[in-house]
């Protein structure tokens, strides 16, 4: 499939011709993209018309250079990758629920302010943890890397708990020959010197909760007694990420339909001197004033358009930041087989409660229909990972013509079933915002690499 | 070629079908609300493929 785009940068039309299976990207002038668009795609309204003026030896050179690139299998290459089943029963990475409490009480919090439906606050103990770390130990399999990640509710609040865990599957990694990456969100309030020295000695990802303008922030953002919590977070975060140095990190804000402009906050994030930004929509049920519903779809894809053209000249002009779903890999990114697999909820990544369950992920954390096991009592069944393994793109029918295909691996499980009521039914407000940031990508990408003023 | 400059020659060919399984879960990186592998990275990436330097058309 070949996708033929366009993107105005500072007042000119560029032209794209991206190549779905082949992941090849070209560059094309206005005669070759009409061409395209008539040999691959659909022409229509003034294109049509500019195609239809157009000379035919000129259409005929062009479908030369066409068929040339077809015949090097870089232009409209067939679909052959086909996969079905995900390999289940080995595992890679866990998300530890660290502490089902929290100290801030945010309105679009998915985890019930921490406690993930069960209405009682828990805290991990040494003794799940450590079962878990020797759970994950056991069904790594010959993976070295493994990857623990320290959730909530609020981390911080058992950090003991956390330091103790560290420590344990340090020695265990030893022992087992297993290399393990840890990662943590925090919403930051209680980031001390002593924390943060820790934090950047342990943690290969910090991910820090702030969602940008004070205002917006601190609307949605509040402290157990009402108070906003943005100029405390603010202030915790931009000393974490001064003394990261070059360590891995994000702040990670979430815009909800009271902040539809939230390039604003991504560009206010920008000048505090963040780096490494994420600000991901926020995931609501429909009866939520704050859900993101289709008729925004409009707002945000300007507002991602908007954010392309701040981003390319920011980058350009000294003010370099990176914004997580305009990181797009061309030349070295994943594999086909993680391609296909995507996020590997259920399989090889899976989440434990402080009581020590196991579930497909995070955001399935409570839904006992979904519960897998328990750690502490070596209780573990592979009956719902054989749903999850055929969680596979190439298995959703929605997504076969999709210019995302391989990057975006068929959306996330978790939406899919809590919106869609399916695992292979693609939430459709994330796809229409995964396919403008996709195509927004691939023209930065192009104009970054070939050095476009 | 006269009307088109190819920026990437099939990527997804270089990515190869290795599936080693060493590299981070997606989820694990920012997101936590619907991660997606497009930004990740391969660990066996120093192959990298060619990509021109030629300005756009
Ligand atoms: S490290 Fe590379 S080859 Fe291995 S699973 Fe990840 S993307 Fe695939
Ligand atoms: S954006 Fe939607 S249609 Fe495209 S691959 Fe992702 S889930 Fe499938
Ligand atoms: S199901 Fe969604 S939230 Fe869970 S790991 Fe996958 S992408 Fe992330």
């Amino acid at each position: 499939m070949v996708h033929c785009f366009k993107y105005n940068h500072k007042g000119r039309d560029y032209h794209f011709l991206w190549d779905v299976e082949s992941g090849s990207l070209h560059n094309v002038d206005k005669d070759a993209y009409l061409v395209a668009k008539n040999r691959y795609g659909v022409l229509d309204g003034v294109d049509l018309q500019d195609f239809s003026a157009m000379q035919d030896n000129l259409v005929a050179e062009i479908d030369k250079e066409f068929e040339e690139l077809e015949h090097n299998g870089s232009l409209n290459v067939p679909a052959k990758i086909m996969a079905t089943q995900k390999q289940i029963g080995e595992i890679k990475a866990l998300c530890l629920h660290i502490c089902h409490d929290c100290n801030l009480r945010c309105k679009y919090c998915f985890a019930d302010e921490g406690t993930y439906h069960s209405k009682c606050k828990e805290y991990m103990s040494f003794e799940v943890g450590k079962k878990a770390i020797d759970f994950l130990i056991e069904k790594s399999g010959r993976r070295q890397n493994l990857e623990v990640d320290f959730f909530g509710g609020e981390p911080l609040m058992n950090l003991e708990v956390v330091k103790k865990i560290v420590e344990y599957a340090r020695e265990q990694g030893k022992t087992y020959g297993k290399n393990f990456n840890f990662t943590l969100t925090t919403n930051c309030l209680l980031l001390n010197d002593e924390t943060i020295d820790w934090l950047n000695k342990e943690m290969y990802n910090v991910v820090l909760s702030i969602d940008g303008r004070e205002e917006v922030h601190d609307r949605l953002r509040k402290t157990a007694n009402g108070k906003g919590s943005q100029a405390l977070v603010l202030k915790a975060a931009k000393k974490f990420a001064e003394k990261r140095e070059d360590k891995s990190y994000y702040v990670r804000g979430t815009f909800t339909a009271y902040n539809l402009d939230f390039v604003q906050d991504i560009l206010y994030l920008r000048d505090q001197g963040f780096e490494q930004i994420s600000i991901e929509p926020v995931v609501l049920p429909d009866d939520s004033p704050m859900a993101i519903k289709p008729e925004h779809l409009p707002q945000i894809a300007a507002e991602y358009e908007r954010l392309a053209k701040e981003y390319l000249d920011s980058r350009a002009n000294g003010k370099w930041f990176n914004f997580f779903h305009f990181m797009l890999d061309l030349e070295g990114g994943p594999c086909i087989k993680k391609r296909l697999t995507g996020c590997g909820a259920g399989c090889e990544y899976l989440a434990v409660t402080p009581y020590g369950d196991i579930y497909p992920c995070h955001q399935f954390a409570g839904e006992t229909d979904y519960k897998l096991g328990n750690v502490l009592n070596d209780d573990f069944s592979l009956e719902i990972s054989k749903k999850f393994a055929t969680n596979i793109v190439t298995n959703k029918p929605q997504c076969q013509n999709c210019p995302a295909k391989y990057y975006c691996s068929g959306g996330c499980c978790a939406n899919n079933i809590h919106f869609c009521g399916d695992i292979s039914t693609p939430y459709s407000i994330s796809c229409e915002m995964m396919k403008k940031r996709f195509e927004l990508s691939l023209a930065i990408s192009a104009i970054e690499a070939t050095g476009t003023k | 070629m006269k009307h088109i400059n190819t920026i990437v020659n099939n990527g997804m060919k270089k990515s190869g079908n290795i599936g080693c399984g060493e590299c981070q879960s997606s989820c694990q990186s920012a997101c936590k609300t619907s991660c997606t592998v497009g930004n990740q990275s391969c660990r066996h990436q120093d192959e990298r493929i060619n990509t021109t330097k030629k300005p756009l058309l």
